[in-house]
């Protein structure tokens, strides 16, 4: 009983020792993000900013679109997840409850997909995406995820094969309910749980995108906050002004860490099944 | 015929059904299969956009193995994923400290959580900040505690892939941890009893049933990590800027997205997408043969 005591305090201090470790950059950050540009540079460094100014915030505020970039993050996210989840939803019902012909081969083929990296398909889409004229808009970032994402299918597929009983949906048969109904009223509200992980994987992913948007938007006013904020290293690192830039990088962080504090249960349960699972 | 093979039921039954599988299968389609077999195609070519492509025959692939830069970028992929390893010992040991009832452990969990869900640009700045050679904090703190006068960071070709390590480990190690903490609980506690019983001691426990019983879970780790590690660009592209001192941060990726989006060489850029797409390819069903010999199943 002892031992266990004392084992307990030697990994509460670990833990805690790289919970510090984990933390102080952030918080670094938000120090940085705070001071005047004069006062960056002293060393030693100082943790508590003197005098502290929101200034920095309200400068990058003004001087970059970033309410444009909030937008257009928020579109692609809203739209892709709303919609690419629930077209997943549907093939996942399909797939799980049903028996149709080629229903293996099509299955397997869609998991294929997942093996062709992005950087393959990166340049061939680019091209076929600028003859549409698409480039600079948030087209090419959006369309492709309304078709639904197979790796959600195949985790909602398992998730239904396991919450789903086949008999509700004989049951529903019998009485007269039309496919569709089956799905909309039965299977969607089972899949309720799976979703909501399934959205907050989701929303970290489009969030913090980078590559896709990179290529695609030019305009400043047509960035995504990644691209936005990127954009600002070349703006600023030339004139050393890291407070500037940390305040754009605390800007940039936010709404993930507000909707993390909101949804972690979800964000930790749904990493944590896909990777039992997966 | 298919009146007599289906009922009407069934018709419309099958109706829905290939509605509902429709849009994936479309999507891979258009999104998937016809860039793939374009891209093939162009890797043939010799094309800038603006004027129409001429073939290149074999000319870009011949190409890419007489540049040292498409070896340097590899070897710097492959360097990075020394950290996948490391990143691995230090989750599971985490994780089995946590896996204790102590004071404070779901905040905690939730700060080692935090840099894994930041965004990844954001992340990127700070660290550059944080290693600036002259004012960033951490060589002021190696100063003041160890006397140390730390390196330059990102600046010098030596150290950039060990920051990236660095950088990598802090925002990586918090995922990985909550999986192994998920591991280590659906682990039944009669087979440690069983082992105490037979006078098995701490370690004998940790190396015979811990991380046997988790090897789904250190496959699961190690095939994402390779895969992820494979593509990695985004940090590079803040961190290590226009590739690094003499490119010592440029990963495949990144040497793939300057020839498609800097120089326009589309041919010679789709050319090296697909070495490493194959390069992922094999690197993937290697792992998954090997995975019968060591991961275990239930």
């Amino acid at each position: 009983m002892k031992q266990q005591k004392i084992a307990n305090i030697w990994s509460f201090l670990i833990l805690l020792a790289g919970t510090v470790f984990m933390i102080a950059p952030f918080l670094w950050t938000l120090s940085t993000s705070m001071k005047d540009q004069r006062n960056v540079f002293e060393i030693p460094p100082k943790w508590i900013p003197e005098p502290a100014t929101f200034g920095n915030y309200s400068d990058v505020w003004e001087q970059s679109p970033l309410l444009n970039g909030f937008a257009n993050s928020l579109i692609i996210v809203v739209t892709v997840l709303t919609i690419g989840l629930f077209v997943s939803a549907m093939s996942s019902y399909a797939f799980s409850k049903f028996d149709f012909p080629l229903k293996n081969a099509l299955f397997m083929g869609l998991l294929g997909t997942m093996m062709i990296p992005y950087s393959v398909v990166m340049i061939p889409q680019y091209i076929g995406f600028s003859w549409l004229n698409w480039v600079d808009t948030l087209l090419p970032l959006i369309i492709p995820g309304l078709f639904g994402n197979i790796v959600v299918v195949f985790f909602l597929r398992q998730y239904l094969s396991g919450a789903l009983p086949n008999d509700l949906i004989e049951a529903a048969k019998i009485d007269g309910c039309s496919f569709p109904r089956i799905f909309w009223s039965i299977a969607l509200p089972v899949m309720k749980p799976a979703l909501a992980a399934q959205a907050a994987l989701g929303f970290m992913g489009i969030w913090n995108d980078f590559l896709g948007p990179l290529i695609y938007l030019h305009t400043p006013e047509n960035q995504t906050i990644q691209v936005l904020i990127a954009s600002m290293q070349a703006l600023y690192i030339g004139q050393s002004n890291y407070p500037m830039i940390m305040a754009a990088a605390v800007i940039a962080m936010i709404p993930v860490i507000l909707v993390f504090f909101f949804c972690q249960r979800y964000f930790i349960e749904s990493l944590a099944i896909s990777g039992i699972k997966g | 015929m298919t009146t007599t093979k289906f009922s009407g039921y069934r018709r419309k039954e099958l109706f829905w059904l290939y509605l509902f599988v429709a849009p994936p299968v479309l999507g891979f389609l258009l999104f998937g299969l016809a860039p793939m077999l374009f891209s093939i195609y162009i890797s043939f070519q010799n094309w800038d956009m603006l004027t129409s492509p001429t073939s290149a025959g074999l000319g870009n692939y011949k190409e890419l193995l007489q540049d040292e830069k498409v070896f340097k970028s590899l070897f710097n992929t492959v360097y990075l994923m020394i950290g996948i390893p490391i990143g691995m010992v230090i989750s599971l040991l985490l994780a089995i400290l946590m896996n204790r009832p102590l004071k404070g452990i779901s905040f905690m969990r939730t700060i080692y959580y935090l840099p894994v869900i930041s965004p990844i640009i954001a992340v990127s700045l700070l660290w550059q900040w944080i290693l600036n050679k002259d004012y960033g904090l951490l060589n002021n703190l190696l100063w003041d505690w160890f006397g140390i006068q730390g390196p330059n960071w990102l600046g010098d070709a030596d150290w950039v892939k060990p920051s990236l390590i660095l950088i990598g480990l802090w925002g990586g190690v918090g995922g990985n941890m909550v999986l192994y903490l998920a591991g280590l609980q659906s682990i039944a506690s009669s087979y440690y009893e069983a082992a105490e019983i037979d006078g098995a001691g701490a370690w004998h426990k940790f190396t015979k049933i811990t991380v046997p019983l988790l090897t789904p879970i250190h496959f699961f780790v190690l095939v994402m990590g390779i895969i992820g590690a494979f593509q990695s660009f985004s940090q590079i592209y803040v961190l290590a800027v226009d590739g690094g001192p003499e490119y010592s941060g440029a990963t495949i990726v990144f040497y793939i997205f300057e020839h498609a989006f800097k120089y326009f060489n589309m041919g010679y850029a789709s050319a090296a997408a697909w070495l490493l797409g194959i390069l992922i390819f094999i690197v993937t069903l290697i792992q998954f043969k090997l995975s019968n010999k060591w991961v275990y199943q239930d």
